[in-house]
């Protein structure tokens, strides 16, 4: 199942709306890669509310799309990771270290717009 | 034991008809939400590990019942290469793909019982266990 991605002013949202296969998620990587270029984005949003686990394939999928769409000048932010993820990822000792989470897309949404407005002043 | 289901791990899809079924399982026996997560993480790790290292193999899941006690288990076996060093693949952060290296010593954590054996040239068999408490 392919992962629409939507464009929105100066950012991109990515919403995860079932299981993903490896070949999912990695055609979501390269997507969103070369989209952020294509549309100049400022920054992208993934949605993992509907993701029902997320394992050490996942994490570094998304850590390495993080790092990627950073080189490409945008931040990116994964909202909606549910609690039950949350706690079995820390028991497997997966982390997003250094990669913005927000509760949800409102959140996530906010959070990118505060980051480019301070940047915006420097 | 009863007689569990078996699903062949051919390609990443298997994985998730894998997990979907452990999640069932896990459901009847009534398992948590977070349980579940866990029975369903655990089988996507070890899907995937015959996928990449094994390129095929079977994922067995069972229920299990001991006296009162009741629980899954969760068996992935594969003739691949085997794990020359099963010590150092049980370490955080040890492998030989691309991976974190997280995978097998996560998933004895996540579970109640582990139990793995390989051999060279012959294959691996992971067998874990979690019990309804
Ligand atoms: N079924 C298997 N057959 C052969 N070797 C295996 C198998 N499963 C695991 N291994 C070996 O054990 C190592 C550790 O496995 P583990 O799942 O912990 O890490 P990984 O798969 O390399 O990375 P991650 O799971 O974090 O993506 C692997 O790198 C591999 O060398
Ligand atoms: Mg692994």
């Amino acid at each position: 199942m392919e992962v629409p991605i939507l464009k929105q002013s100066d950012y991109l949202i990515a919403t995860i709306q079932a299981a993903l296969t490896d070949e999912d998620l990695l055609k979501l990587h390269y997507a969103l890669v070369e989209q952020v270029g294509k549309h100049r984005s400022r920054g992208v949003i993934i949605d993992v509310t509907a993701l029902d686990i997320m394992d050490s394939f996942a994490t570094r999928t998304l850590r390495s799309l993080v790092h990627m769409v950073k080189l490409r000048g945008a931040d990116t932010v994964i909202c909606g990771i549910q609690p039950e993820v949350a706690f079995t990822m820390v028991q497997l000792g997966l982390t997003l270290e250094g990669i913005s989470t927000a509760l949800d897309l409102e959140e996530g949404l906010a959070l990118l717009t505060t980051s480019n407005n301070k940047k915006r002043k420097i | 034991m009863d007689g569990g289901s078996t699903i062949a791990i051919t390609s990443d899809s298997d994985i998730i008809v894998a997990r979907e079924l452990g999640r069932r399982v896990g459901r009847e026996l009534d398992f948590s939400l977070t349980d579940l997560t866990i029975i369903a993480t655990v089988i996507s790790e070890l899907a995937r590990n015959i996928i990449i290292f094994a390129k095929h193999g079977d994922m067995i899941i069972e229920t299990i019942r001991h006296g009162k006690k009741v629980g899954i288990v969760i068996t992935a076996v594969d003739k691949g290469p085997g794990i020359p060093d099963i010590f150092l693949a049980m370490q955080d952060g040890y492998s030989t793909g691309k991976g974190l290296g997280l995978g097998l010593p996560g998933v004895r954590r996540l579970m109640d019982e582990f139990e793995i054996f390989s051999e060279t040239g012959k294959g691996t068999r992971v067998s874990v266990k979690k019990w309804l408490m």
